[in-house]
C-alpha cells in the first residue's frame, strides 16, 4: 500500500511540471508581457526597464519559466504586473475563503448525493426515485451561473419583500465579523448552495448507478444464498463496492468544481481565489493569471493523489499494480 | 424409499419483460431424496437454474414471479415462507454453488471473512477464533494449500479453481442437508472441472448432503449423478435413474443430446447437432415444445397440438414425456455400453 | 440398433458459404441499424426530447420569420416592459427597449451554431487523433495518452477563459474554435480504445491474412464500431459546449455583444434583479435545450451501445 501511495506522488511530480509549463508557455506566448507593459500608460520607460530586467523578459520562455519557479520557492511568486505589489498574500487570502466554500459545499454534497443514491437504487422507481432522478436532471442542465444568479435575485426580493435578511447576497462578511460567524455562514450560504445542487446531482445519479450495478452482480447473490438478511447484504457488500466508483467521480468533478467557484464568486461578488482570477484575467494580468493557474493545478493533483490512495483503501485489487 | 428431503410440485415461473412474459419453469415436478446426487441437464433457457434461485428466492422479484406450486423442504413450504425465515435455510440447511467463481466472491472483503460471514451469519453466538479455525479446516478439506495464510488473501489472488473450491467450502461451512451446485464447474478450463468435481465428491462424502447437479455436460452427469431430470423449455422431458437413461432414453430431446457427443472411440463423418434452436419462452410452440426440432414428431397432429404429459415408461421410475416414446423402445443411444464410474 | 447417418448439417449457409468478410460486414451492418432505431424509437424521453430539441434548434434556424422583432430593435419608449401578450413582448424587454423574445430566439442560433460546430470540429479531430493513436499505438499512443492526461489535470474552466482572454474574445467563431481544441480529447480517448481493443480481432486478421491495406482496416472494418460512441460522445459534448460556451460570455470573456448570445443575456439581467425576466428566460432556454439534449444522447446511447453502461433512470 505504501509503495503504490510514493508511486503516485512520485508519478504527479513531472506532471506538474510540465502541466505548469505549458500553462506558463502558453500565457506568455499569448499574452506577451512585453507589449502588455508597454501599452500601460503608468509606466515610465525607465520603470519599463526595470521590470523587464527583473522578470528576465528579455530571455527566452524556457529561461523565465525557471525564473518563475525559483520564485514560487522563494515564496513571492512574483509581481503582479498591474498593482506591482507581490502576489503572494492576495493569494493565500483568497484561498482560504474559497476553500472554505468549497470544502463545505463539496462534503455536503457527497453526503446527501450518496444517500439519496443509495435510497434510489434500493426503492427503484419508487415516488422518490423520481422526484431525484428529475432533480439530478435538473442539476445536470442548469448553468452554475444562472443557478447563483436565481438565488441572488431570490434573496434580494424577499429582502425588497419583506425586509428580512435570511441570507446575504454579496460579500463574505459584514464589517467586522469573523471567519466563523454566522454572519459569515449567512454570506457563503448561497454560493455553497449553488454549488452543492450541482455537485449533489452528479454524485445522487452516479451512486444510484453504481448502486445498481452492484446489486445485480454475482457475489451479492452469494451473500443472499448464504442467508445474510437484506441490511447485511446493503452494508456490508453493496455499499462499500458500490462506493468505489464515486470516489474517481468526485476527483474528476475536482476541475469543475474550482470553475463553479470562478462562476460563484463573480456573481456573489467573493474574496475567493476565483473572483481574483477573473478580475486579474480582465487586467491582463499575468503574472497573477499564472500563479493561480498553478495553484488551481496543484490543488487538482493533490486532489487526484488524494483520491487515488483513498481508492487504493476501498479496492484491494488496484494496490498491487 | 425414504421421504425426499425436498419436494416441488407443479412449479411455475414467470418472467415479465417489454417483449411479453418468458414462461421459465412451466409447472415442474420433482424429489430429492436425502444423500442422494441429482442431476439436471438441459441447454442455457430451459429453466433448470431458474427452477432452483427461484424456490430459494434468488431471483429479481419484481421482473420474476414465483406464479404457482410449492416446494416442500423438511416439511415446510419454502415458497410460502416469508423472506426472513428464507433467510434462516439459505446457507445453514440449502447451500448454493454458483457458475462463475470469478465473480461469485466479493473482490473488496478476504476471502476467510467472507467464509466466516457464512458461519457467523447462521451462529452469532460462536466465538471469532472457533470460527476461524473450522473456516481453515473447510478450506483445508476442499484442498486450498496453506489454508491460514490463504484466509487473509483476497479473492483476485486466487485462481479460478481455487476460488471455486473456496466457494464449495463457504457451502457446506453449516453442514447443509441439501447443497445447489449450479454449474459449478462450466466456467473453469477441463483440468479444473475434473479436480472441482472431486472436490464436490469428497464434500458430499463428508456430509452426506442431498446435492442438485445443474449441468449441461452429460459427462458430468453419467460422473456424478444417480438419477437425471432432463428439462427442455421449462418443463422436464425426461426423468430417471442414471443407467437406465443412457441405457434406454425415451426422449427424443435425450437422445438428440446424447448423439450430438462425439464418440472417441469410433470415426464418425459428421458431427449431429440438434437442427434448429431453442424456442422462445415467449412464444413457446403449440403442443410439444420440442416437436419443430423433433425426429420423432415427424408432424404428426398430436405433437403439434398436445403437451405430453410426464408418463412412467413401461410403469417404472422412469418417465418420459413424449407422445410417442413407446416408438423409441429399443433404440439405444451411443451409450449401450454400461456407464463407467458412476455416482457412489 | 442405429439409424442411417443424417445428412449433413445445414445450420447457417450464410455462414459456410461467405468468404468474403465484407458481405458478412455489410448484412451485419445493416441489420444493426435497424434494431439501432427502434431501441431510439421505444425510448420516450429521447423521443420527447428530440421533438422539442427540433422545436427550439428550428426557432433558432429560422429566427429571422419567427421573431417578431430583430434582436437590437430599440424602443426608447417601452423599457423594461415585463412579459405581455400586448405586441408580442413575450418575454418583455430589456432596459433599452429590445424585445426579449426575439433576442432569445438569435441567442438560441449562436447557441445552437456554437454548439453544433465544437461537437463535429471535435468529433473529427478526436476521431483520427484516436484512430491513428490506438492503431498504430507505440510512441504515437503515449504522447496523445499523456496529453490527454494532462487535460484532466488542468483547471477546465480557467485555461478557457484565460485562452479566450488572450487569443480574442468577442467573435463566435473564435470561441467556437478555442472549445473545440480542448473538447476533442475525451472523444479521442474514447476512440482510441475502440481502435486498441478491435485492433486484435480476429477479422482484422483476416483482412489482413487476405492483403487488405491499414486504411482499409480501420476504414472498413474498425470505423463502422466507433460510430455510434462518438455519435453518443458527440451529442453529449453539444450540451456541454451551449454550457461552457453560456459561461464565458456570461463572464464577459466569450462571445460579447452586439452578437445575441444566451449567456450575455443572461447577465443583463444581473444588473436588473428587479426583472426576474431577464435573467429567468434565457437561463430556462440553455437549461431546455441541454435537458433535451442528454436526453437524446441518452436515448442514442441506449440504441448504439447497450453494453456501455447507462447512468439513466
Amino acid at each position: 500500500m505504501l509503495t503504490y501511495i510514493v508511486r503516485r506522488i512520485l508519478y504527479s511530480i513531472p506532471v506538474l511540471i510540465v502541466s505548469t509549463f505549458l500553462s506558463f508557455t502558453f500565457v506568455s506566448l499569448a499574452g506577451n508581457p512585453t507589449s502588455l507593459l508597454r501599452s500601460n500608460p503608468r509606466f515610465s520607460p525607465l520603470t519599463l526597464h526595470h521590470i523587464m530586467l527583473q522578470q528576465h523578459l528579455n530571455r527566452s520562455i524556457p529561461v523565465r519559466y525557471w525564473f518563475w519557479v525559483e520564485d514560487i520557492f522563494t515564496h513571492k511568486l512574483g509581481i503582479s504586473l498591474s498593482t506591482l505589489q507581490p502576489i503572494w498574500p492576495d493569494i493565500v487570502r483568497t484561498m482560504g475563503h474559497t476553500a472554505q466554500v468549497i470544502i463545505i459545499s463539496e462534503v455536503l454534497a457527497l453526503i446527501l448525493g450518496v444517500a439519496v443514491g443509495i435510497f434510489s437504487a434500493i426503492k427503484q422507481y419508487s415516488f422518490f426515485d423520481y422526484v431525484f432522478t428529475s432533480i439530478s436532471f435538473l442539476g445536470f442542465a442548469m448553468p452554475t451561473f444562472w443557478l447563483a444568479l436565481l438565488l441572488q435575485i431570490l434573496f434580494v426580493d424577499i429582502y425588497l419583500k419583506w425586509n428580512v435578511r435570511i441570507f446575504y447576497t454579496s460579500g463574505l462578511n459584514s464589517p467586522g465579523q469573523g471567519t466563523w460567524s454566522l454572519d459569515r455562514l449567512q454570506h457563503i450560504a448561497l454560493p455553497i448552495m449553488t454549488l452543492c445542487i450541482i455537485s449533489f446531482a452528479l454524485y445522487s445519479r452516479y451512486m444510484r448507478a453504481s448502486m445498481l450495478d452492484v446489486i445485480n452482480t454475482d457475489y451479492v447473490r452469494t451473500a443472499r444464498a448464504k442467508g445474510l438478511s437484506e441490511w447485511h447484504v446493503i452494508m456490508r457488500h453493496v455499499f462499500r463496492n458500490a462506493l468505489i466508483p464515486i470516489v474517481t467521480i468526485a476527483a474528476l468533478n475536482f476541475g469543475g468544481l474550482l470553475g463553479g467557484a470562478i462562476v460563484t464568486e463573480t456573481v456573489f461578488t467573493l474574496d475567493g481565489i476565483g473572483y481574483y482570477f477573473f478580475q486579474k484575467l480582465g487586467a491582463l494580468d499575468l503574472y497573477a493569471v499564472m500563479a493561480y493557474l498553478l495553484i488551481t493545478s496543484v490543488a487538482i493533483i493533490v486532489f487526484n493523489l488524494i483520491a487515488d490512495i483513498l481508492y487504493g483503501f476501498l479496492d484491494p485489487r488496484i494496490r498491487y499494480d | 424409499m425414504p421421504d425426499p428431503i425436498l419436494s416441488i410440485r407443479d412449479l411455475v415461473v414467470e418472467f415479465k419483460t417489454d417483449d411479453g412474459i418468458v414462461h421459465a419453469v412451466d409447472d415442474i415436478s420433482y424429489d430429492v431424496y436425502p444423500g442422494e446426487t441429482l442431476g439436471i441437464v438441459g441447454e442455457s433457457g430451459s429453466g433448470k437454474s431458474v427452477s432452483t434461485l427461484s424456490i430459494l428466492g434468488l431471483i429479481p422479484q419484481p421482473p420474476g414471479r414465483i406464479a404457482g406450486g410449492t416446494a416442500m423442504f423438511k416439511g415446510r413450504d419454502l415458497i410460502k415462507m416469508k423472506k426472513k425465515e428464507l433467510q434462516h435455510f439459505r446457507g445453514d440447511e440449502v447451500a448454493m454453488i454458483f457458475q462463475d467463481p470469478m465473480t461469485s466472491l466479493n473482490p473488496v472483503l478476504k476471502v476467510g471473512f467472507q467464509l466466516s460471514e457464512a458461519i457467523h451469519t447462521h451462529y452469532p453466538k460462536e466465538p471469532m477464533d472457533t470460527v476461524k479455525a473450522r473456516v481453515i479446516e473447510l478450506l483445508r478439506l476442499v484442498g486450498v494449500p496453506n489454508p491460514d495464510t490463504r484466509y487473509e488473501a483476497y479473492p483476485h489472488e486466487f485462481s479460478g479453481g481455487m476460488r471455486q473450491r473456496a466457494m464449495i467450502a463457504m457451502a457446506i461451512a453449516n453442514s447443509p442437508s441439501l447443497l445447489i451446485a449450479d454449474e459449478p464447474s462450466t466456467a473453469l478450463d477441463v483440468t479444473i472441472q475434473a479436480q472441482v468435481l472431486e472436490v464436490l465428491k469428497t464434500v458430499q462424502e463428508a456430509t452426506n448432503a442431498a446435492t442438485i447437479l445443474i449441468t449441461h455436460d452429460l459427462g458430468i452427469v453419467a460422473e456424478m449423478c444417480e438419477r437425471v431430470l432432463v428439462m427442455y423449455a421449462g418443463k422436464i422431458v425426461e426423468s430417471g435413474d442414471v443407467h437406465t437413461i443412457f441405457r434406454s432414453p425415451r426422449h427424443p430431446y435425450t437422445i438428440g443430446l446424447m448423439d450430438s457427443l462425439p464418440k472417441l472411440t469410433e470415426d464418425e463423418e459428421w458431427l449431429r447437432p440438434i437442427p434448429g434452436a431453442p424456442p422462445s419462452l415467449i412464444n413457446r410452440p403449440s403442443g410439444c415444445s420440442f416437436h419443430p426440432r423433433c425426429f420423432q414428431s415427424q408432424g404428426r397432429l398430436q405433437c403439434r397440438e398436445e403437451v405430453p404429459a410426464l408418463r412412467g415408461v413401461e410403469g417404472s421410475e422412469h418417465l418420459a414425456a413424449c407422445h410417442f416414446s413407446d416408438e423409441l423402445i429399443g433404440r439405444t443411444s451411443k451409450f449401450s455400453a454400461p456407464v463407467a464410474g458412476g455416482a457412489a | 440398433m442405429t439409424e442411417p447417418a443424417p445428412a449433413p448439417p445445414t445450420i447457417g449457409q450464410a455462414g459456410l458459404t461467405d468468404t468474403t468478410v465484407e458481405a458478412g460486414l455489410e448484412i451485419k451492418v445493416r441489420s444493426q441499424w435497424d434494431y439501432a432505431r427502434r431501441r431510439f424509437l421505444r425510448h420516450r424521453l429521447a423521443m420527447g426530447g428530440l421533438i422539442c430539441l427540433i422545436i427550439i434548434f428550428g426557432a433558432g434556424i429560422f429566427a429571422n420569420y419567427v421573431a417578431p422583432y430583430t434582436y437590437d430593435g430599440i424602443d426608447l419608449n417601452n423599457i423594461l416592459a415585463a412579459p405581455t401578450t400586448a405586441g408580442h413582448h413575450f418575454f418583455g424587454t430589456d432596459e433599452i427597449g429590445r424585445d426579449y423574445f426575439s433576442r432569445v430566439i438569435y441567442g438560441i442560433r449562436t447557441s445552437e451554431e456554437v454548439g453544433v460546430l465544437v461537437a463535429v470540429l471535435s468529433s473529427l479531430i478526436g476521431l483520427v487523433v484516436g484512430a491513428v493513436a490506438g492503431y498504430y499505438s507505440g510512441w504515437l499512443d503515449n504522447i496523445l495518452m499523456r496529453i490527454t492526461d494532462l487535460t484532466l489535470t488542468l483547471p477546465f474552466l480557467a485555461i478557457l477563459l484565460t485562452a479566450a482572454a488572450l487569443l480574442g474574445t468577442g467573435s463566435q467563431w473564435r470561441v467556437t474554435f478555442i472549445l473545440a481544441a480542448l473538447f476533442w480529447t475525451s472523444i479521442a480517448r474514447v476512440v482510441r480504445g475502440i481502435f486498441l481493443s478491435l485492433r486484435e480481432k480476429e477479422y482484422v486478421e483476416a483482412a489482413k491474412a487476405a492483403g487488405a491495406g491499414d486504411t482499409r482496416i480501420m476504414f472498413r472494418h474498425i470505423l463502422p464500431n466507433t460510430l455510434g460512441p462518438i455519435v453518443v460522445s458527440g451529442t453529449l459534448a453539444v450540451a456541454t459546449a451551449i454550457l461552457v460556451e453560456a459561461a464565458l460570455s456570461f463572464l464577459g470573456f466569450g462571445i460579447k455583444p452586439p452578437t445575441p448570445s444566451l449567456g450575455v443575456l443572461v447577465a443583463g439581467g444581473e444588473t436588473n434583479p428587479q426583472q426576474w425576466w431577464l435573467t429567468v428566460f434565457p437561463g430556462l432556454t440553455i437549461v431546455l435545450i441541454v435537458l433535451c439534449v442528454n436526453f437524446v444522447g441518452d436515448g442514442l446511447r441506449d440504441a448504439l451501445d447497450p453494453t456501455q453502461r447507462r447512468v439513466r433512470a
